[in-house]
């Protein structure tokens, strides 16, 4: 990290949300560029970091501190989220950092895909990770995403060895998330780390669409319905099964 | 039915006993007494009970009037008897069943006719639902009897009847009674009649040596005709069997005799809010008391209230469809104030205060009685996540900051109405409605025309002519409209309270009131946000003015992106925050009736629908007849980062120069606050406290999809319950007009997208 020159960024938007984005109502900022293409996407308008705008660490903390004691008297505080926001390690890392320094609960909300570049310094100030792991099934992964699962669970496990608080999200699409032996696996493996705390299973929806017609682009999944009630109940129910929180 | 019989005791013995305290006893001094003798409850909600049967055959007996009611608009009326304390012969709904009696005439949800307040409107009201008015009532009011109406039209001057006309000052409490006024309706449970009639008197004979100025003879006046009052009630009781000449001495009775207290008021006065004060905690203390003394259990102690509820809700006054326009749902502002921190530090939260939202699950969601918790984050978390919980659940309560009130009207204060706070029972106010100042905007463009009818309402002033809008020019001109306009709204609002303590003085209400008492002018401002948005789009962006061929400017283009009020951004927010302290200032150079104390409130209630109905186009952008923001609310749409950073722009708005009440409702969707219940329950109490912590004085929750309002609208059959928070109160949402629902759809749903 360059310590003469705070670093900047590349950000899409920021929003104050509750009971979304870890405990709490939150701060989140959306930083811009991801490495990955989901299909179920909701937000294409913050896969390129050109399309950002550049703003500095000061700005970003001026305006988390208008709320800070609003934060801090509901039980949240801020979460970095994107796009992907190890995509801009230093400006990601420096935030959290300041933000622990304000005493404000702080949340990392990430694929993990560029895990390898959170460096320890950065999840010393990470209070907790909100980690997306689309699919425990590598070939599923990749058609789903674009990227690879291995390098989603080499983070999981050395947050599980840092002692990083998880939760883990999973997006349930029917057709491609909703394989019994896919979750059972993904359940197995994160039952297996005593760092997560919860899984959300995250109904698939479609309130995206409009920013893929707005950016001119096809949107992948329109013609894939979100999941039944059922679905939902018996993915839950399968997390369940392996000793874990889901909701 | 389990619950057990209560025992008779000899009730005249003793109504104190176990009582512990002094100053209670030596002088009127209900918060004394509370104080002494309460005891906080610091759990959960796992002790409460569900409806008796006997609870739920009496509902259902006034549920079962309520589609004929709906349907007609009211069920019925006696257009006879003008109602007084006396006037009418006790009334029933099962009078087996029934633990707490008296009804406002002699059957349910029969409406009585209360002409001080103007003849008018009785008889509006009366042919609105196909009633002939009563020749005798008309000769009387007609020709004996002047009204409070009638008075002040005979004292309105030239200027406030034009600025009445053109909707810049509105809602006026001229036709009607004004209510807002809350009796300490527990003095009649604590001492019964027969001692406050003692205290009165003292008072008034204080009053035996001063010269008869015009301010004493006024007073003394007041006094026997509060006096009279008082024995009144005591006859209005016994004809229900209750002597409340002394003081009550079972939970059972304190309930009754509070209740008839409260009874009295709403028989007499069709004031617009008839809140009933801060009474669960003062309850609580008798219901203790019987259950220690073994008299009831539980289920009696919830049936107690179930039932006095039950009362609350079908407190009903005859209105216009004028009035009905503009605060739609029939409300009655029944509020009651629950929770709240003691100055000592002690929660003043009770079990009974858990009784009360309780209700809400035994007979259903309701807007009345308006339960409006006094908040703060020191309340213990059981009750917290109790009243979050019956929050996602029914929509039904509002939530004021008890933080910001208690330094200024004590841990005695309620809420009346929506959001106006006052000491119960040394303190009243004098309602002021408000004045429209997004309208008032369109005036300093215009030079005081009317941008609707182009008349010329303000005095003539110099219009501005450039092609854009220059913020400096604007500002100094928006300056003089509201110095103008300050002067006649404080004026109008001087000449109505005069005529109304002349001719429809609430003689019970005060009763139930110290003398002297504090008084307030509480004056209010709507379109807040369409005005800072107005001036935010002419500072940060460029504004066109388009005018038509009289050179009156009619509409304006907006050229550019400006900050928007309502996302926390302080180049927006302090324009709102400029507005409301300087209006406040306006307004505090006008003297007032009875040197009453200036406030003002930031409040709306539904009538943000007609304000906008009545405002042309505004340089923010907004249409024409658009309904503004209701209350302190940004914008519909504008405030694009979610409703934690809406709601830390409405908490800029300084209480201290919105001493009346700074109301913000909003609107979750339930994924927005988290995904399980339990997570639901802990963010909302997370809002709350982030919102009061950071200055928020009032917030509406409601938990709703857009879904289930859109359903409702097409069919309203299966809807009768659906409550929703509004401005300041709760409304049924299938009683609103079509375009009050659209305007509710239209709003901002905070959601988990």
């Amino acid at each position: 990290m360059n310590n003469a020159a705070p670093p900047v960024g590349r950000i899409h938007s920021w929003d104050l949300s509750t009971g979304v984005d870890g405990p709490g109502t939150r701060f989140v900022l959306f930083t811009s560029g991801c490495p990955l293409r989901c299909l179920y996407c909701q937000n294409p308008d913050t896969w390129h970091m050109r399309d950002g705008r550049t703003t500095t660490v000061d700005e970003v903390m001026a305006e988390i501190t208008k709320c800070r004691a609003f934060l801090a008297a509901s039980g949240g505080g801020v979460t970095l989220s994107g796009g992907e926001p190890l995509l801009q390690p230093a400006f990601t890392g420096e935030i959290l950092r300041r933000c622990k320094e304000a005493g404000l609960h702080t949340a990392l909300d990430t694929s993990g895909n560029l895990g390898d570049r959170a460096g320890d310094a950065l999840l010393g100030d990470t209070d907790l990770v909100l980690l997306d792991i689309k699919s425990f099934d590598s070939a599923r992964y990749r058609r789903l995403t674009g990227g690879e699962l291995a390098p989603t669970l080499r983070f999981a496990r050395r947050l599980d060895a840092l002692g990083i608080p998880v939760w883990v999200r999973y997006v349930l699409v029917p057709g491609w998330t909703d394989q019994e032996a896919d979750v059972d696996g993904l359940a197995a493996f994160v039952a297996g780390l005593s760092a997560v705390e919860r899984v959300d299973v995250l109904p698939f929806h479609k309130l995206g669409a409009a920013k893929y017609t707005a950016l001119g682009l096809p949107f992948p999944l329109r013609d894939t319905p979100a999941p039944q009630p059922d679905l939902v109940k018996r993915v839950c129910e399968q997390f369940r099964a392996h000793g874990l929180r889901a909701d | 039915m389990t619950a057990v019989a209560e025992p008779t005791v000899d009730t005249s013995a003793q109504p104190w006993r176990g009582f512990a305290g002094t100053c209670w006893r030596e002088h009127v001094d209900v918060r004394d007494f509370i104080q002494a003798n309460y005891t906080p409850y610091e759990g959960d909600s796992a002790f409460l009970a569900g409806p008796t049967g006997r609870t739920r055959a009496v509902w259902g007996k006034v549920t079962a009037l309520f589609p004929e009611e709906r349907r007609k608009g009211v069920l019925d009326v006696d257009a006879a008897t003008p109602s007084t304390i006396t006037a009418h012969a006790p009334g029933y709904i099962d009078r087996d069943r029934e633990l707490v009696v008296g009804l406002q005439t002699d059957a349910p949800l029969k409406r009585a006719i209360m002409p001080n307040g103007g003849l008018r409107m009785v008889e509006n009201g009366l042919r609105a639902f196909g009633y002939e008015p009563d020749p005798f009532v008309t000769r009387v009011f007609g020709t004996y009897r002047k009204t409070h109406n009638d008075g002040v039209f005979d004292a309105y001057t030239p200027a406030m009847r034009r600025a009445r006309k053109a909707h810049i000052i509105t809602g006026l409490p001229d036709a009607y009674g004004r209510g807002r006024i809350i009796g300490d309706y527990r003095r009649v449970a604590l001492y019964g009649v027969d001692r406050l009639i003692e205290a009165k008197q003292a008072e008034r004979a204080l009053l035996d040596d001063q010269p008869s100025t015009e301010a004493v003879i006024r007073d003394r006046e007041e006094l026997a005709e509060q006096l009279r009052a008082l024995d009144e009630l005591t006859r209005m009781a016994a004809g229900y069997g209750c002597d409340v000449s002394r003081p009550a001495a079972t939970a059972h009775e304190a309930v009754q005799w509070l209740y008839l207290g409260y009874l009295a008021a709403v028989k007499e006065q069709n004031g617009a809010a008839m809140s009933l004060g801060r009474t669960s905690t003062f309850l609580d203390i008798y219901l203790e008391r019987d259950l220690a003394e073994g008299r009831i259990d539980e289920e009696r102690a919830q049936e107690l209230i179930d039932d006095f509820v039950i009362k609350l809700r079908i407190v009903r006054f005859l209105r216009t469809p004028e009035y009905d326009e503009l605060f739609s749902g029939d409300p009655t502002w029944v509020t009651e104030s629950i929770g709240g921190i003691g100055t000592d530090g002690r929660p003043l939260v009770t079990r009974t205060s858990f009784r009360f939202l309780q209700t809400l699950y035994n007979l259903g969601p309701a807007p009345e009685p308006n339960l409006t918790v006094l908040w703060s984050p020191r309340l213990p978390d059981g009750f917290k996540r109790f009243c979050a919980r019956v929050s996602i659940d029914t929509s039904s309560i509002q939530y004021e900051s008890d933080e910001l009130m208690r330094p200024c009207t004590g841990d005695d204060t309620a809420i009346a109405c929506c959001v106006s706070a006052m000491a119960v029972g040394r303190q009243m106010q004098f309602f002021g409605a408000r004045v429209n100042l997004a309208k008032a905007l369109l005036y300093a463009v215009n030079g005081g025309r009317d941008e609707i009818s182009g008349e010329q309402v303000a005095p003539p002033m110099t219009p501005l002519t450039g092609e854009y809008l220059d913020y400096e020019e604007l500002t100094e001109a928006y300056g003089r409209v509201l110095d103008w306009l300050a002067g006649t709204y404080v004026d109008a609002l001087n000449v109505i309270h005069f005529m109304h303590d002349k001719y429809a003085y609430e003689r019970i209400e005060m009763a139930l009131h110290d003398h002297p008492v504090r008084r307030t002018m509480a004056c209010g401002i709507a379109g807040l946000s369409v005005a800072a948005d107005s001036l935010s789009a002419v500072k940060y962006a460029r504004v066109k003015v388009i005018r038509d061929e009289s050179g009156l400017a009619v509409d304006y283009a907006v050229e550019g992106d400006y900050p928007a009020y309502g996302n926390n951004d302080d180049r927006a927010d302090e324009l709102a925050v400029g507005l409301v302290r300087s209006f406040m200032g306006k307004i505090r150079r006008h003297p007032t009736y009875r040197d009453a104390e200036h406030t003002q409130s930031v409040l709306t209630i539904t009538s943000n629908v007609v304000y906008g109905k009545h405002t042309g186009n505004t340089p923010d952008g907004r249409r024409a007849g658009q309904p503004f923001a209701p209350g302190a609310n940004p914008m519909n749409g504008r405030d694009r980062h979610g409703m934690a950073a809406s709601a830390l722009s409405v908490a800029k708005l300084p209480y201290e120069a919105a001493r009346d009440g700074i109301s913000l409702t909003s609107t979750i969707t339930p994924a927005g606050l988290g995904r399980s219940p339990e997570d639901r329950v802990t963010n909302l109490v997370g809002l709350l406290d982030g919102y009061m912590a950071s200055g928020g004085f009032h917030m509406n929750v409601n938990v709703l999809d857009r879904a289930t309002l859109e359903d409702a609208m097409e069919h309203p059959e299966k809807y009768p319950d659906l409550t929703i928070r509004v401005s300041g109160y709760a409304v049924n949402f299938v009683r609103l007009t079509r375009e009050q629902q659209q305007d509710v759809i239209s709003r901002t749903f905070h959601g988990a997208a």
